[in-house]
């Protein structure tokens, strides 16, 4: 159960970081776990175009279980003030290593503190959780007229692939 | 003085009797995360199966498979027998006639079967041949209303939401009170001479309420409204009567009640079911069909298009016979003192707050909970490691949460095979929750 609940996760869920909605932003999204109801409310701000853009700013209003919030917390750390394209690469970091059911450690390079969630990986009905964020931003970064074809793609196959109730 | 609680342990299952019943399911002796002994609080979603009822289903298989009404050979007659004789036992279970007895996926077909008659009604030609009073019954549409519950799983609402769509009707509902029971003081401005039907479950699958079936019953009939309850969380805890209900239509599930899973019920009034247009069309349903049109076959036969669940409608019979020898009465009070026990250990953490009536009045064994400052995904993350097996989320039932101010709930529910020692297991893995995530006690 430590290898799910790792001092990291705790410390972030207790106290997400960049939290709260701010101004300003370029796009804003609204997304939600259907299976508990959790959801979130999420910002971002860009600076310059295309791939080499800065994420001058994320920020959000979320509600979800401690894995859903401390992953929210380590994208914010992550992506801000990155490009966009070291951003999408952490994403596809992050999503690797939590859909590869323990056999991807993941790379502290790429996903700092998201290392810490690699016990997610064991429990399928969790991976939606430390993703809502990270897919929340995705879009967002989609309506701010950043091409994410390639890593949505695979987002939604993702999707389909986790277990919903109705 | 003997309070309810000595009364229930009284009549809850001895040591003895929970230890047979338990051998016959096999399932309950697995171990799960490593070596733990399962403790399965979650039959409010799914029940597990007896021996008796996988029996039958092989039975079946091994030795009667054959498409029901349909071929003269001789294993299509004893299919068609047992498929036939299945409906009957299940009909003696809830006090019903057989014909009276659909034969549907689950509950959520079943209630999705009654929705559709009131739309498919307004269809021209649907109604023809029907008794007109009756037909009358099921004429919908703008300026009539559809009553719901603030409690109802998603199963019992968004049928109906859908159903007002597609007429142009107008859904209303009863509210909830903040300790978690129907609201009937504004019963009789709810239900007026313009509700055509009211839908309500019969026990919330979230809260436990047991909602008083007859004081509704009662005024929706005194408006001449069609009643339909959700049956899906009371038919496998306690004794059932269709006719002491008092009510038109009755859905519930089969796997929720020791049953196979992909079979359900739903009971309706005969004159009701007769005029009713089809849901589902397609094979067996028909009494003659030519390119140009179609008629149907009488009910139960007119619901259930296609070749039947013969294999589950026998595995559902096996489960109502195992359940009748347990004695309906039984499970009941068994249930309630295992309900009382979890209440009782819940009321001394002052960190958790039940989500629904905490006294043992009109309540079944469904108990939600939230504890204070710790998400229910992570409550029931704790519990799983502990070997304890308990719902989280919504339970389908989202408008509810939203109205007792939860996001979501952990829950936690039982069935004839759980024991007091399962909830000891459960409180003691409760226990562990707030040092993990560090809630101040």
């Amino acid at each position: 159960m430590r290898n799910l609940y790792q001092d990291i996760i705790l410390d972030h869920a207790k106290r997400p970081h960049h939290a709260g909605l701010r101004e300003p932003f370029d796009s804003q999204v609204h997304h939600i776990n259907p299976t508990c109801g959790d959801d979130i409310t999420l910002r971002v701000h860009l600076v310059g175009e295309g791939p080499a853009a800065v994420i001058a700013d994320v920020s959000y209003d979320a509600l979800g279980c401690s894995i859903s919030t401390a992953s929210t917390s380590v994208l914010a750390d992550e992506v801000i003030g990155h490009t966009v394209e070291e951003a999408l690469t952490s994403f596809s970091a992050m999503r690797r290593m939590l859909t590869s059911k323990g056999t991807d450690l993941g790379d502290e390079d790429e996903i700092g503190d998201g290392v810490a969630f690699v016990g997610v990986s064991k429990y399928p009905a969790r991976i939606k959780c430390a993703l809502l964020g990270w897919t929340a931003f995705t879009d967002a970064l989609a309506q701010a007229g950043v091409d994410i074809t390639k890593y949505a793609l695979n987002s939604k196959t993702i999707a389909r692939n986790t277990p919903e109730t109705t | 003085m003997t309070t309810m609680s000595d009364v229930a342990l009284s009549k809850a299952f001895t040591e003895q009797e929970s230890a047979a019943i338990r051998g016959d399911f096999a399932i309950l002796s697995r171990t799960v995360r490593g070596g733990k002994p399962l403790v399965y609080l979650d039959s409010g979603a799914t029940s597990h199966k007896p021996r008796q009822v996988l029996d039958a289903e092989r039975a079946f298989y091994e030795q009667h498979n054959s498409a029901v009404h349909r071929g003269s050979h001789q294993l299509a007659e004893e299919a068609t027998d047992a498929y036939e004789s299945a409906r009957e036992t299940v009909a003696r279970f809830i006090g019903a006639e057989s014909q009276e007895v659909v034969f549907t996926k689950n509950a959520t077909e079943a209630l999705n079967l009654v929705a559709y008659a009131f739309s498919n009604a307004a269809a021209s030609g649907a109604m023809d041949g029907a008794d007109p009073t009756v037909a009358a019954r099921f004429a919908l549409g703008v300026g009539d209303e559809i009553v719901i519950t603030e409690m109802e799983h998603h199963a019992n609402l968004v049928p109906w939401q859908e159903l007002a769509r597609r007429t142009g009707a107008t859904l209303r509902w009863i509210g909830i009170t903040d300790d978690g029971r129907l609201d009937l003081n504004d019963l009789e401005t709810v239900i007026t001479d313009r509700t055509k039907v009211v839908a309500f479950t019969h026990v919330s699958n979230v809260l436990g309420t047991i909602n008083p079936v007859a004081a509704i019953v009662d005024r929706a009939h005194a408006v001449g409204a069609l009643t339909v309850l959700d049956a899906s969380q009371s038919v496998p805890h306690m004794a059932v009567d269709v006719v002491d209900l008092g009510i038109d239509f009755l859905a519930f599930s089969g796997h929720k009640m020791l049953g196979p899973m992909g079979i359900g019920v739903l009971w309706g009034r005969y004159d009701l079911l007769k005029a009713m247009p089809p849901f589902l069309t397609g094979g067996s349903m028909i009494e003659l069909v030519r390119m140009e049109g179609s008629t149907y076959a009488a009910p139960p036969q007119r619901f259930e298009a296609g070749v039947p669940m013969a294999a589950q409608a026998v595995g559902l019979a096996a489960a109502c016979d195992y359940l009748s020898a347990l004695g309906m009465p039984r499970v009941a009070a068994h249930e309630e003192a295992l309900t009382e026990a979890l209440l009782a250990g819940l009321a001394q953490r002052h960190w958790v707050r039940v989500i629904g009536p905490v006294d043992g009045r009109d309540r079944s064994g469904v108990v939600s909970f939230v504890v204070e400052g710790v998400h229910p995904h992570d409550v029931g993350q704790i519990l799983d490691d502990a070997g304890v097996a308990v719902r989280v989320g919504h339970h389908c039932a989202w408008p509810l949460h939203r109205r007792m101010k939860a996001s979501s709930t952990t829950r936690a529910t039982f069935a004839a095979y759980n024991t007091l020692a399962e909830v000891d297991a459960l409180l003691t893995a409760l226990d562990h929750v707030p040092a993990v995530f560090g809630v101040a006690l």
